[in-house]
């Protein structure tokens, strides 16, 4: 059996010199950035917002609501939730579509008239071993209580779409090495993009003290 | 009186669960290795202020970490004045003398100054061109800590040559940065919650600052700015006369920089004259130094008020978004990054919206309480100096390591 290393992790923010100061840019932008920036802005919004989730959980459904103060697109926006199954160039061709088909609808270009243009960034992760290693699920379970809140980001975020595990760390070990399939598949299922990092800590210990309390 | 000597573990408790394990960690990534800060003042100025606080808190970790200051002529420090103002957008006059002065300082000081380091961080354009002393496996950031968004061109295009010989840029905001063909980063400013700005004050503490300045026992509105016309203080009075209409409560409006200012001056005067028949109007005139002052306003304030027209990053906000306060604040510059709308505080757009805010503020106490709870742990999260420490560490690790 392997045991389990906990990994923080921090972000380094660039600024990639694009910008979108209206809904056709935006959408051409996104057809043309780096699957990295489409990756930033859908999904290190965690990693700036630990303890709040926002009225929307990616950042061009935000600036369409708040800064266009086009609503309709803000909310179809709202609602594209990357699927386990899903990579990111799909993620980013759904975004298009939707904007695509907003555009349609509306026959006309919302701008930025009060606001402010939405800047093109991506993130470098830079991952940060902890002195974290646990072998049973009791460890586990009292390490990610204790745990900095990026190594939630890190094993969930980070290991299924940017290092395209398809699951996260957490579900394949304990599945892998403590045979809990149940209790990884119930990890699997949360639906992450509904939570702060906060959020999901309290989310999976709770579902790992049930997993304790049944072993009783 | 000594003072403490404030070290990383004084952090320990204030920071998030885990940060400060993961400064050591990030610094022993990049332990053995030389670094060197440069600006253009030891004293005076948030870059001194926060070089101040964050060098003792490298070298706490272990690391090899130098602040070096250039030293220049009355000219100089004209010229740089300029180039300040120009880059923030003002129209000034530069001569091709002014230019000479600023290369032949900058060469003075790469003479003079020990740049030979792993890693340079080049503070505001001032020293920008020292760059000409950078080695070929060395690693040099320009920090520039100002609104570069709309230059003056001719000014941006003297600066770029030196700019573009960086390994990278950092930026408090997507939009202070500028094309460039180097690598731009965003790194947001902190506030030092150890500072006396920011600490923990006793009950006694505030209460004799409040008395010294009478300020009344009611629910009070607080801006804390210089008395500067991008600050609109005179738009806070306009939303306390329409609160005032409807909840009992007293407008503080606290700031300096008149005395040194000829147009704060006339702000000054034009902000006493609409507010002098109004007793519960009090209008501060503070010196530099009023850190404690400040920091126990906004501590007694029941919602406080930053509405700027225009505005750098704003970090009043985070300031008193730390003692548990909601903020509304202007819609510009950084005062977005830091009010999350509905959660942190609201931005408004109006006079009228910041008044509507301030009264469902003032009437819902304990919704406010509770945004201001949200408020404090997003500045934890977000603001404090730790998370500016981290994020150094981890900008010099790619750049030791890449």
């Amino acid at each position: 059996m392997n045991p389990f290393s906990f990994t923080d992790c921090i972000e380094i923010k660039e600024l990639i010199g694009k910008r979108a100061d209206d809904e056709t840019s935006l959408m051409e932008l996104i057809e043309e950035v780096s699957l990295d920036s489409i990756y930033y802005h859908t999904h290190s919004y965690f990693l700036r917002h630990y303890y709040i989730t926002g009225p929307f959980s990616n950042d061009f459904a935000n600036w369409a609501a708040v800064q266009v103060r086009d609503k309709v697109l803000g909310e179809k926006l709202s609602a594209v939730t990357p699927s386990v199954t899903q990579d990111m160039e799909g993620l980013r061709l759904e975004i298009i579509d939707i904007i695509d088909g907003h555009l349609y609808e509306q026959r006309t270009n919302p701008a930025v008239v009060y606001g402010h243009p939405f800047y093109f960034m991506k993130s470098k992760i830079i991952e940060v071993p902890t002195n974290l290693v646990i072998s049973d699920l009791k460890g586990f379970r009292d390490a990610l209580a204790v745990v900095d809140a990026s190594a939630i980001y890190n094993h969930i975020f980070e290991a299924r779409l940017r290092v395209k595990k398809g699951r996260s760390d957490f579900a394949i070990w304990l599945e892998e090495n403590l045979g809990l399939s149940d209790l990884a598949a119930r990890i699997e299922s949360i639906d992450a993009y509904m939570y702060s990092l906060e959020g999901l800590r309290g989310k999976i210990l709770s579902l790992c003290e049930a997993e304790l309390n049944q072993g009783n | 009186m000594i003072t403490p000597k404030i070290t990383l573990e004084s952090y320990r408790e204030i920071a998030p669960q885990g940060t400060v394990d993961l400064a050591y960690r990030l610094a022993d990534g990049i332990k053995g290795r030389s670094f060197v800060h440069v600006n253009s003042t030891r004293w005076g100025g948030g870059v001194a202020e926060m070089l101040h606080r964050l060098v003792p808190l490298f070298t706490d970790m272990g690391l090899d970490v130098r602040w070096e200051v250039i030293e220049g002529s009355p000219v100089f420090y004209q010229v740089t004045k300029s180039f300040h103002n120009a880059l923030q957008g003002q129209d000034q006059i530069i001569t091709s003398e002014m230019y000479q002065e600023y290369e032949r300082i900058n060469k003075k000081n790469g003479r003079k100054l020990d740049l030979d380091a792993d890693c340079v961080v080049i503070h505001d354009p001032q020293p920008a061109a020292l760059v000409y002393k950078k080695k070929r496996r060395s690693f040099w950031l320009w920090r520039c800590h100002i609104d570069a968004s709309h230059p003056q061109r001719k000014v941006w295009n003297f600066l770029k040559p030196f700019v573009s010989q960086y390994d990278g840029a950092v930026f408090s905001l997507p939009d202070f940065a500028q094309k460039l063909n180097i690598p731009q980063y965003l790194m947001y400013p902190s506030i030092d919650p150890l500072s006396d700005k920011n600490r923990d004050l006793s009950e006694e503490e505030m209460m004799a600052i409040l008395q010294r300045y009478n300020i009344p026992d009611k629910p009070m509105i607080l801006q804390v700015s210089r008395f500067d016309r991008f600050k609109d203080p005179l738009g806070v009075i306009k939303a306390y006369k329409m609160v005032k209409k409807y909840n009992d409560c007293c407008l503080v409006l606290a700031g300096g920089g008149a005395a040194d200012d000829p147009e704060g001056l006339q702000v000054l005067n034009e902000v006493k004259a609409d507010g002098e028949k109004d007793a519960d109007i009090i209008i501060l005139d503070l010196p530099p130094d009023s850190n404690l002052e400040i920091n126990a306003l906004q501590r007694k304030a029941s919602v406080v008020i930053q509405k700027s027209l225009k505005e750098g990053f704003g970090l009043t906000v985070a300031e008193a978004m730390w003692k548990g306060k909601p903020v509304i604040g202007g819609f510009v510059g950084g005062i977005t990054v830091q009010i999350v709308y509905g959660q942190t505080g609201y931005t408004v757009n109006s006079e009228e919206g910041c008044a509507y805010q301030i009264r469902y503020l003032l009437n819902n106490p304990s919704f406010a309480a509770r945004m201001g709870q949200q408020a404090k742990e997003y500045t934890r999260r977000n603001f404090l100096i730790t998370r500016h420490l981290c994020d150094y560490l981890a900008l010099l690790n790619m750049g030791i390591h890449t």
